[in-house]
């Protein structure tokens, strides 16, 4: 099976997740969509982690837990994150991220 | 050698005195602490008679010179290893003649003081500031060293200082004692400077070892000269600035008038016949150094002294408050006892200005004080010290009259009173050393004169004024002081000065010289004449007189501007153009420039203070490419 | 246990006690007890120390004690005295216990108030007591910071301002101070050995000449901050201003001392070299700093500033005289060192206690008190001619120690500036006086002030211990003066002064 797929493509694919999400992150006006973006980030970093581990260390499986542990964290954190939204929106009445500016100065 | 340790107690007493009233005083009765005061300053006169007894007579062997001698020392600071300061009691002729001066005074104006100063706020207060100031002049009179002097020189201040400001309540009074402080004190600074070079020069404090002809003040003439005088000169002109400063000389003679703020008790203590002659007693102290390293100096003390005796004598003239006129009237008698000193030389006859200084000094505390203390009665019986709210006087007053008019033909120098046996030293030695000096204080001696008989007569002569209530003749208690001194204005001329305080210690003849006696006591009898002529009876005379000087007049009664200089300096450029802009610098600029790096920094945390806007995306974005940027860095730069 | 550990541990269990009182009674009962036993021991080590001294023992420092505490850079707990040291323990000591009292009536937070207030005296009794530098710039840093609070907190006027110049200025000098211990530091051992913070090991050696000059101005106005050197002094009117009375005592009377007794143990003793360099510019400004202050003072309308300005002028002078470089000066600026923190904390608890009653201190608005509280009155002339040098009080010594060491230079630069130092005289007796005279004498400005009360007994306790403390080094200065001296032998020696050659003027 090693022979089959090189790692670049992983590779490629994890960075083209990665910089959409990047890209998603930075540009969407929306909260929830750059929280989609960072679920993006966090799942080519996922793909890279297993795919690493795959490629140069077949017989451990550190990757593999590093990538259930952010998995779990996601879980969490998407939890808190929405927690937050909502909040946001009962204060702000929008999720806009550019209405939530006040932490500043 | 005999044991005088006990003069210890001479200013120990007094001190004593002092803590005592000044922390206990408002627990009893005010006559409690007046009558402590006074029998505390019998014990100091009957001790201080004592000394001068055993010193010139009973220890005194025959046809030997008078040394001084150390009874007392203790130390008191090391300076450093060549410099310390002692503290002790010299008993020399001077200082055992002051001892006199001082206690006698000191005494009877404690005495007067009981009568004079009856049921005023503060009674205990005044003798306790007495104590502290009879304490402080006999330390300074006994001084061992310059240093010790000095110490005590302040003192004496601070106590002048007090007793002038004593109605604390009035802003005349206040300021009148701001004023000698702060006059005396900036010629204290002169004295200290002195002092530093002084003893810089000599590695020594010691008033025995700076005198003694063959010590290092004398044989050790070294410093580099500065403006063509010698170190030492320097040094000693900058010594008599403070005695210039204490005693009232021009031009730090202006706070003396507004002294007799005071309480007259006060004045006739501090300001006619002790403190104020402090000055003289410095340079008598340290006339060895002065004659025989700094002639320059003492030429300085000369005409110092001349020109102020006039200068004082022709305001004295002008003044109509009676306490003033008698204040200039010591400006200018202080100035004979300099210019006697300034025109002495040293050792034998040459030194009879030394002796005839000293002896002024001692006749003048004696009748200063008892015209001072006459004033007081008078001030006390009318409640006025103007001498236009007097006259006719001499009906209800005889016992002030009498010993008035005894002091007047003191001070005027008619002959067989104790006045002008010591003026006629002093214009003798000025006739002997210095021609222009001997003129001016001929001069001097009749305007002396008229002053003081215009004094006399417009208040126990001239026209009678309406009292609201007739006057009363002072209680016994101010009445018997104006006696005893009466007594001694008459009979102290007859003390042998010239064989008890010469200027090295040896005794020399000493006679009347009639071409210098009789013309002054004819100018001072023709003073007399004029001022009866022209306020015995009330005339148009001295108005005329006054018209027709004019200017001159003018300048006079308003005592030549000096105070208005004075003013200018503090208020103007002091004040005005020194401590303000200094506020003004402190507060805008040192301070401005430390609110302006304050400010600085602000201004640049305003100016970076955009990145942080709150907005998440831009920080994620400047966090992406910051992170993009150091991976390009390591990667492909490193 | 050491006598000297004492000094740091009793503070800090006061403050420890002081946590569990219940109100302001106790807490300043504790306090005073506190501080009480603090004067106590201080006065205990004072013949303690005389004590060695008479039976012979000549160690630069007694009672020394070291631990190691930090090893990696040799940072040690290392204390001693020696005479200067003991003189300005006892001025400490006496300086907070008159002004624990001075606060008796503080009933905002008087807990928090009484704590940092003893925390700041703990850091000025660590500074005297040690001799490593490390402890004893953090012992400088814990009497500055409670400052901050105490300030801020329970001043007035425009105090969080003044806090934080205050604050702020001083950090600033601590950085200077920083860097210039940091280097004396590592040019601790130039031939190589293990470095050290120790002063007496630091004496021994001598640090690059190179190094000296760059360190010495950090060093010496890094202290000089503290010393209100001009013109790094302007916290020191908005400061004393602001802070509450026993603050301020502490503050001019103690703290400021930190200033000038760093800068003679630490700039001038370690670095001498630079110091007889460089001295020529710091005393043109400290000659500034004392005639400058005297007149800054006599404009001024506020009782705090007129006494910040006149602490400048006699601050100046010590470190004037410290830079003076000779025996007679060093002793005068120890002896003005305590002097004027005598005299300053008697004219700060005299102004608080003013200003409780009248509730103004500007001068103009004031007038004839002497007539309502003639016992603060007194004291207040006491205090007053004391500042101005009369004899009998302390001023006078130390002004004329201070000046005839200076006086020892014959070269016309120093002559100058010594004859502007003692110009000053005339001018502290202009400001003084016009003070005592508007703000005492004359008439009553205003009716309510007849109903004002004269001194409580916890005041009379506070003003009565500093004017004997005053008037005792006045009187006799001679067994002070002597202690410092036999312990400036060894500085002295050290610097071994070889002094400017100007033009001689006399």
């Amino acid at each position: 099976m090693t022979g089959t797929i090189p790692l670049q493509y992983f590779l490629i694919i994890s960075t083209l997740m990665f910089f959409s999400g990047i890209f998603g992150f930075l540009t969407r006006k929306n909260l929830i969509t750059m929280l989609m973006s960072i679920e993006l980030i966090l799942n080519s970093v996922n793909i890279n982690f297993v795919a690493f581990n795959r490629y140069l260390y077949p017989d451990n499986l550190h990757g593999h837990f590093f990538t259930l542990i952010v998995i779990a964290v996601a879980a969490a954190e998407a939890a808190v994150a929405i927690a937050i939204i909502i909040n946001i929106y009962r204060n702000f009445r929008s999720i806009e991220v550019d209405k939530v500016d006040e932490m500043k100065f | 050698m005999t044991d005088y340790t006990y003069t210890l107690l001479i200013p120990l007493i007094p001190l004593a005195l002092f803590l005592f009233t000044g922390l206990t005083g408002h627990k009893f009765k005010p006559v409690v602490s007046g009558l402590i005061g006074t029998t505390g300053l019998f014990v100091v006169t009957i001790l201080s008679y004592m000394t001068a007894i055993r010193y010139f007579w009973t220890d005194h062997v025959e046809g030997m010179g008078y040394t001084s001698l150390k009874a007392f020392e203790t130390t008191w600071i090391h300076f450093s290893d060549k410099l310390t300061v002692n503290l002790g009691v010299l008993i020399d002729p001077i200082s055992v003649m002051m001892l006199i001066v001082v206690s006698t005074v000191s005494f009877m104006v404690h005495i007067y003081s009981l009568g004079y100063m009856k049921g005023e706020v503060g009674f205990a207060r005044f003798f306790s500031f007495l104590s502290l100031f009879t304490f402080s002049m006999m330390g300074l009179v006994l001084a061992t060293n310059i240093f010790q002097m000095y110490i005590f020189w302040e003192l004496v201040g601070v106590s002048s200082f007090l007793l002038i400001g004593f109605y604390y309540t009035k802003p005349s009074a206040v300021s009148a004692s701001k004023k000698a402080f702060i006059v005396t004190r900036f010629a204290d600074l002169g004295f200290l400077i002195g002092i530093l070079m002084l003893s810089f020069m000599t590695d020594t404090f010691d008033f025995q070892t700076l005198v003694s002809p063959t010590g290092p003040a004398i044989t050790q003439v070294g410093g580099a000269a500065f403006l063509g005088l010698s170190g030492i000169t320097w040094a000693l002109i900058l010594v008599f600035m403070g005695g210039a400063g204490k005693s009232a000389m021009f031009p730090l003679h202006i706070w003396l008038p507004d002294a007799m703020e005071g309480p007259t008790p006060v004045s006739a203590l501090i300001h006619a016949a002790t403190m104020v002659v402090a000055g003289v007693y410095l340079v008598a102290r340290l006339f060895p150094v002065y004659s025989l390293a700094a002639p320059d100096a003492l030429h300085v003390v000369a005409w110092v002294g001349g020109f102020s005796s006039l200068f004082a004598a022709i305001i004295a003239c002008t003044q109509t408050d009676i306490k003033r006129v008698l204040a200039y009237s010591t400006m200018s008698q202080i100035g004979y006892m300099m210019l006697a000193l300034g025109v002495s030389g040293y050792g034998g006859h040459d030194g009879l200005g030394f002796m005839a200084g000293n002896f002024h000094l001692f006749t003048h505390a004696m009748f200063k004080a008892l015209l001072f203390l006459g004033a007081g009665a008078i001030i006390h019986a009318v409640h006025s010290n103007d001498m236009k709210d007097m006259g006719g006087l001499r009906k209800y007053m005889p016992i002030t009259h009498i010993t008035f008019l005894i002091a007047c033909l003191t001070i005027a120098g008619i002959p067989f009173l104790s006045g002008f046996f010591s003026k006629d030293e002093i214009l003798t030695a000025a006739f002997h050393h210095n021609m222009p000096l001997f003129i001016i204080e001929f001069a001097v001696a009749g305007l002396t004169a008229f002053y003081m008989f215009r004094l006399y007569f417009s208040i126990f002569w001239g026209k009678e004024t309406h009292y609201h209530h007739t006057p009363h003749e002072a209680p016994a208690t101010m009445t018997i002081p104006l006696l005893i001194l009466a007594f001694g204005s008459i009979f102290a001329g007859y003390l042998p000065f010239h064989e008890l305080v010469t200027s090295d210690g040896m005794p020399f003849e000493a006679h009347i010289e009639y071409a210098v006696a009789i013309p002054s006591v004819l100018i001072g009898l023709l003073g007399i004449a004029i001022a009866t002529i022209m306020y015995r009876k009330q005339t148009e005379i001295p108005q005329r007189l006054a018209t027709g000087f004019g200017y001159f007049y003018n300048w006079a009664y308003h005592k030549f501007y000096m105070d208005e200089v004075y003013l200018f300096v503090t208020k103007k450029i002091i004040f005005n153009y020194i401590s303000r802009p200094v506020a003004w610098f402190d507060r805008h600029i040192v301070d401005g420039f430390m609110n302006l790096i304050a400010r600085v920094i602000e201004r640049s945390a305003y100016l970076i203070k955009g990145f942080q806007s709150g907005r998440i995306q831009q920080y994620g974005f400047v966090f992406v490419s910051g992170t993009i940027a150091l991976v390009i860095i390591f990667i492909y730069l490193w | 246990m050491n006598i000297l550990t004492l000094f740091v541990l009793i503070p800090v269990l006061t403050t420890l006690a002081i946590g569990f009182t219940k109100n302001m009674k106790q807490t300043r009962l504790v306090s005073a007890v506190g501080m009480s036993i603090q004067l106590i021991l201080a006065a205990i080590l004072v013949f303690m120390y005389l004590g060695e001294r008479n039976a012979g023992n000549t160690a630069e420092m007694l009672f020394t004690y070291d631990a190691l505490w930090f090893p990696s850079l040799n940072i040690h707990y290392a204390i001693g005295v020696d005479g200067i040291s003991v003189a300005m323990i006892l001025l400490t000591a006496i300086v907070v216990f008159a002004g624990i009292f001075a606060s008796w009536n503080m009933d905002f937070l008087s807990r928090e108030f009484f704590i940092s207030l003893i925390l700041l005296a703990t850091g000025v009794f660590g500074f005297f007591i040690s001799i490593d530098l490390f402890t004893m710039f953090l012992f400088y840093e814990v009497a500055v910071i409670p400052m901050y609070l105490l300030i801020g907190i329970w001043g007035s006027g425009p105090k969080e301002y003044s806090a934080m110049k205050l604050t702020l200025m001083l950090m600033g000098g601590s950085a200077l101070l920083m860097v210039g211990l940091l280097g004396i530091y590592f040019y601790s051992a130039p031939s190589g050995g293990q470095l050290t913070w120790n002063l007496l090991e630091i004496s021994k050696i001598t640090i690059p000449i190179e190094m000296q000059r760059f360190l010495f101005p950090f060093t010496f106005i890094g202290f000089g901050i503290l010393g209100a050197l001009f013109p790094f002094h302007t916290w020191s009117p908005d400061g004393h201003a602001s802070a509450p009375t026993a603050v301020s005592m502490l503050h001019a009377g103690v703290l400021m001392k930190l200033g000038g007794y760093g800068a003679f143990r630490v700039a001038i003793f370690l670095m001498p070299e630079a110091a007889q360099e460089q001295a020529w510019i710091f005393l043109l400004l400290t000659s500034i700093s004392v005639v400058y202050g005297a007149f800054g003072a006599i404009w001024q309308k506020d009782l705090k500033y007129i006494n910040a300005y006149s602490s400048v002028s006699h601050c100046g002078l010590v470190l004037f005289a410290v830079l003076m470089m000779n025996q007679t000066a060093f002793n005068g600026a120890i002896l003005q060192m305590i002097s004027h923190g005598l005299m300053t904390a008697l004219f700060f608890a005299l102004i608080g206690m003013i200003y409780g009653r009248t509730h103004t201190r500007m001068i103009n608005e004031m007038g004839g008190l002497m007539k309502v509280m003639p016992f603060l009155g007194v004291v207040y002339v006491i205090a007053g001619l004391a500042s101005l040098g009369l004899p009998g009080l302390s001023g006078f010594v130390a002004e004329m120690t201070i000046f005839f060491g200076a006086f020892q230079h014959t070269d016309s630069f120093h002559r100058i500036l010594t004859i502007m130092a003692i110009s000053s005289i005339v001018i502290t007796a202009v400001y003084i006086l016009r003070v005592v005279g508007i703000l005492l004498l004359g008439p009553i400005k205003d009716d309510h002030y007849l109903h004002l009360e004269d001194a409580k007994w916890h005041e009379r306790l506070s003003t009565v211990t500093l004017v004997i403390a005053i008037a005792a080094i006045g009187i006799a200065p001679l067994w002070l003066s002597d202690m410092i001296n036999v312990s400036l032998g060894p500085i002295v020696d050290k610097i071994s002064i070889t002094g400017f050659q100007f033009v001689s003027l006399f």
